[in-house]
Parts: C-alpha cells; sequence; structure tokens
C-alpha cells in the first residue's frame, strides 16, 4: 500500500514542479519580454514634424531619430506595412490590407536597463510630433509578474504539502509495523541494539517502498509533465505561436527539450521519496523507541 | 557487580493503587552479588521475580533506590550509555524469544553482530557456540520446527555467545522436562564456572534442591531471603 501512496504523491509533485517551473518560465518571459518593451504610435507618419524641419523629414523619422538618441533605449524598429497589416488581421478580417485607412506608424522600442524616464520622453516626442503616443506595458506585466510569482509560490507551497502528507503516511505505514513487530523490536532492544541499529531497519524497508513508489510515479508523470510542456511552449516561445497542436512526434521532440529543472527534478523524485522514507521513519522509530528505557 | 540499595519500582500510574499513585511491584531491596557468583531467584507467582529480572536487564529503571550493575548506576545513567550495558548482560526468557524469521545460526549470531563483530570473524565462534548446546544440525533451520528443547538451547547460546558478564534466566526450565532441565543447568553452571556471574528465577523447589547454592527471594515485592 505504501508505495502506492508514496506513486501518487510522486505524480502530485511532478505536477506541482512542472508548475512551479512553468510559472517560473512565463514571468520570466513576461519580465523579460514585454516589460522592456515601449509601443510609439505616430499619427500621420508621413506629415512633417514641427519646425525645424530638414527637407523631406517626416513625423515619423524625428520620432525614429529621436528615440535612437535617448539613452536606455536599446533598439527602435518601425513596424513595416505588412506587420501593420497583421496586427490588424485579428479585428479586420483578412481585407484588413484593403481598407484605405489612415494608420499611424507603429515603432517598436526595446528599452536597456531601467530604461528612459517615460514621461520625459513623452514630452519630447509630443513636442516633436504633437499626437504621438507612449504606451508602456509595465504595469501590466508587473501585474502579470505577480500573478506568475503568486502561482510559483502556491506551486512550491503545493509540492511541500505533498511532501508533508508524504511524510505523515509513511509515519503511520511505519508504526503499525513497529505494533505489529512489538516482541521483536523488545528483544533486539533487550539484546542491546541501539535506537540507531532498530531504527535502519526500518528506514531501509520503508526507503525502498518510498522509492519504489517514486520512481513509478514519476514514470506516470512524465507523460503528462511532456504533454504541458508541448502545450505551453507558444506561450514562452512566440515563434510557436501559430502551429498546430502537437503531434506524437512534436511530444516526443518535446521530452528531450524540458527545461533543465525539469529534466534534473523528476529523476530526482524517486530519491527525494526514498530520502524522505528513511527520515520519517527514522524519526517514528526512534520516537517510540523513547517509550523504552 | 550487583549493588542494589532501596531499589523500588512501580509501573506507571494508569493502574494506581488507592491514593491514585502506582503500586510498587518492588519495594526497598537491597543486596550485593559479586562477580562470578550464583543466585537462586525465588518466590512465588506475583511475588516481583521477574520484575527484578528487568531491572537486572535494564529493560526497565528503578523508580527509587540505586541500581548498580557492572560499575554503571542504571537509575542515573543516559539512555544512550545503556546499549552497551546490555550487551554485557545476556538473558534467557522463559518463551525463548527467538525471532522467527532468522535462522538458529543467525538468532545465535545476533548480539555479535549487534556489538559490531565483522562476519567473517563471527562465523567459528556461533558454529563452536551451536556445537557446545548441540544444535549443529539445525543451524539452518528457523526456530519454530525446533523441540522446546531446542530451542531453549539455542537462547541461551544466544544469550552466552557474546561471554556476557551477567547472565539472567527467567524460569528457564519451565518448558523443559527434567532430563533436559538438568542438561540446561550443566550448561548454565558451567558458564558459572567460567566467570559469569549467573542468576536463575525459578519456582521450582526441586532443581534448587538439586542444586543448591545461595538465593535471593522474595515475597509480596520485598526481600526475605538474601543467602
Amino acid at each position: 500500500m505504501l508505495p502506492l501512496i508514496v506513486a501518487a504523491m510522486t505524480f502530485l509533485a511532478a505536477l506541482a514542479i512542472a508548475g512551479a517551473q512553468g510559472a517560473a518560465e512565463l514571468g520570466r518571459h513576461w519580465q523579460q519580454g514585454a516589460a522592456a518593451t515601449l509601443t510609439v504610435q505616430v499619427p500621420r507618419p508621413a506629415a512633417p514634424p514641427t519646425a525645424p524641419a530638414a527637407a523631406g523629414e517626416t513625423r515619423r523619422d524625428r520620432v525614429v531619430t529621436l528615440l535612437r538618441g535617448t539613452p536606455g533605449i536599446a533598439t527602435v524598429r518601425p513596424l513595416g506595412d505588412s506587420e501593420l497589416t497583421d496586427l490588424l488581421r485579428p479585428w479586420l478580417g483578412s481585407s484588413a490590407e484593403q481598407l484605405a485607412l489612415p494608420l499611424p506608424a507603429v515603432v517598436a522600442v526595446t528599452v536597456a536597463g531601467e530604461g528612459p524616464d517615460l514621461a520625459a520622453l513623452a514630452a519630447r516626442l509630443e513636442a516633436a510630433a504633437p499626437g504621438t503616443m507612449t504606451e508602456s506595458h509595465g504595469p501590466w506585466v508587473r501585474r502579470l509578474a505577480l500573478l506568475a510569482r503568486s502561482l510559483l509560490f502556491c506551486a512550491l507551497a503545493a509540492l511541500g504539502l505533498v511532501a508533508a502528507v508524504a511524510a505523515a503516511v509513511i509515519v503511520v505505514a511505519t508504526r503499525a509495523a513497529l505494533a505489529s513487530r512489538r516482541e521483536v523490536v523488545e528483544t533486539l532492544h533487550g539484546l542491546g541494539a541501539t535506537d540507531l541499529y532498530i531504527a535502519d531497519r526500518f528506514a531501509r524497508r520503508a526507503s525502498r517502498a518510498a522509492a519504489l513508489g517514486g520512481l513509478a510515479g514519476m514514470v506516470l508523470a512524465l507523460p503528462v509533465v511532456v504533454a504541458l510542456a508541448a502545450l505551453a511552449a507558444p506561450f514562452v516561445n512566440a515563434t510557436l505561436a501559430e502551429t498546430a497542436l502537437p503531434n506524437l512526434a512534436d511530444l516526443l521532440a518535446t521530452a528531450w527539450r524540458l527545461p533543465p529543472v525539469l529534466l534534473w527534478s523528476l529523476p530526482a523524485l524517486p530519491i527525494l521519496a526514498a530520502a524522505i522514507g528513511y527520515v520519517a521513519a527514522q524519526g517514528a522509530v526512534r520516537a517510540w523507541l523513547r517509550q523504552l528505557p | 557487580m550487583i549493588r542494589a540499595e532501596g531499589v523500588g519500582l512501580h509501573y506507571g500510574d494508569s493502574d494506581g493503587g488507592a491514593d491514585g499513585a502506582a503500586p510498587e511491584v518492588l519495594q526497598g531491596l537491597s543486596f550485593n552479588v559479586p562477580g562470578g557468583g550464583w543466585r537462586w531467584l525465588l518466590g512465588p507467582s506475583g511475588a516481583g521475580k521477574s520484575s527484578l529480572l528487568r531491572l537486572l536487564h535494564v529493560a526497565a529503571r528503578p523508580t527509587r533506590g540505586q541500581l548498580n550493575l557492572m560499575g554503571v548506576d542504571v537509575g542515573q545513567a543516559r539512555r544512550r550509555e545503556l546499549p552497551a550495558l546490555r550487551r554485557r548482560i545476556g538473558m534467557v526468557f522463559q518463551d525463548f524469544r527467538l525471532l522467527s524469521h532468522l535462522s538458529v545460526f543467525d538468532n545465535v549470531a545476533l548480539p555479535l553482530r549487534l556489538a559490531g563483530r565483522p562476519e567473517g570473524q563471527l562465523r567459528a565462534d556461533v558454529t563452536e557456540m551451536l556445537r557446545w548446546v548441540g544444535l549443529t544440525k539445525v543451524a539452518a533451520v528457523r526456530p519454530s520446527l525446533l523441540s522446546g528443547g531446542e530451542q531453549q538451547r539455542a537462547a541461551i547460546a544466544r544469550a552466552v555467545i557474546v561471554r556476557p558478564l551477567l547472565l539472567l534466566a527467567d524460569e528457564p526450565t519451565g518448558n523443559l522436562d527434567d532430563t533436559q532441565a538438568e542438561r540446561l543447568m550443566v550448561l548454565l553452571q558451567e558458564m558459572n564456572r567460567l566467570g559469569t556471574t549467573v542468576i536463575v528465577a525459578t519456582h521450582n523447589v526441586a532443581l534448587v534442591d538439586r542444586h543448591p547454592g545461595p538465593a535471593l527471594e522474595l515475597s509480596r515485592g520485598r526481600l526475605v531471603r538474601d543467602g
């Protein structure tokens, strides 16, 4: 019975680890991606900017030049027409490129380090090309990052809870084993066996049972974790966002590309289960033995 | 070897007496047994013989008085000091208490293993001990397949394999016929002759008459005879 319970606990632990890893990965992705970007929209991009303007200079050129000269900005990339059309397609459908709408220029900006003073930058852009809007993703990303951290904490708490329940189950099983072998234990005690010796006998058995259960739970959890990783891949890798749902070949490929944390933590689960089994059983037996002189 | 001064013992307080305190099963025992001595431990059932043996086997600590075994104050010693003391004491139980999942050989070898004797060095001693008690042919057999006399001899072999300084026996002839009982007495006397202090609890008066020796006699938890 003990291996079955530990197998179930290990399965849940594997899911908790996968959840923690997923939350951490998403949080990192949001933090490093969206939080470090700005979107600048320039209405009437082809119109001349505020004087003085060079010959042929447009509002978009002025904004791009100003952004490139601003400390704290890493890259400045005006989106092309096709990219703008792609942005509109979800709202306007496949005919978006045929519509003769006066579209603003959109400039994608990535910031470096702490980034520029956004209020001051917006004021300078407004002065250079009135109507220019600067959109920072920071507040939303901070909220999402907080959500990700909360999910990570919950996953780790679930992991700790699973470990605690597993330890409690092992303690109960060990006490039952002690009750059924009381005479043997008392005989060993009377022959001069130390608490360590007696506890070690029970702990080794509990450890083996827990390791067996841990191995079974890990094997059962592996395909589930791989499937979850394959489904989550597009959320942390934008280039996969348009791909279809993963097929079996994708799942097998994902198995070899699991995040390093999962690659070492999943095989570590049976070892961890064995360690918990050993320590919990040792503690239970030693506590029981203290009733003897 | 053994020095008892005003030793008392009671077991918890769940079966307490009229005033709520547990009644003492042993009261004010004072006696000395020198090293290499022999004592019969006599008294009717319920007199406290088994309780005194429990104290001498360090299966319980005195709740009153002072009990000194081989230089160790049993009442005051730290718990982690007691296993080493127990390994210097051999105990033969009336019901043998052999471990059913081990062979006779492994039962007899157990005290040596607990003492940390390497496997390569214990085989010869165990084999010699089994030969001494006449159990060589059943060394690989589980205890449940042995006769009562054979189980008793295996229990004695286990008790003396570590050459204990103190050997305790609780009604050791209780499950044996006269012939086996006499053979057991020869074994115990041989151990005593080799220097082991031996204390044998019994209510078999005929056995004591055939092997006269000094005795501790208990009645209702009190010592009524010493010598």
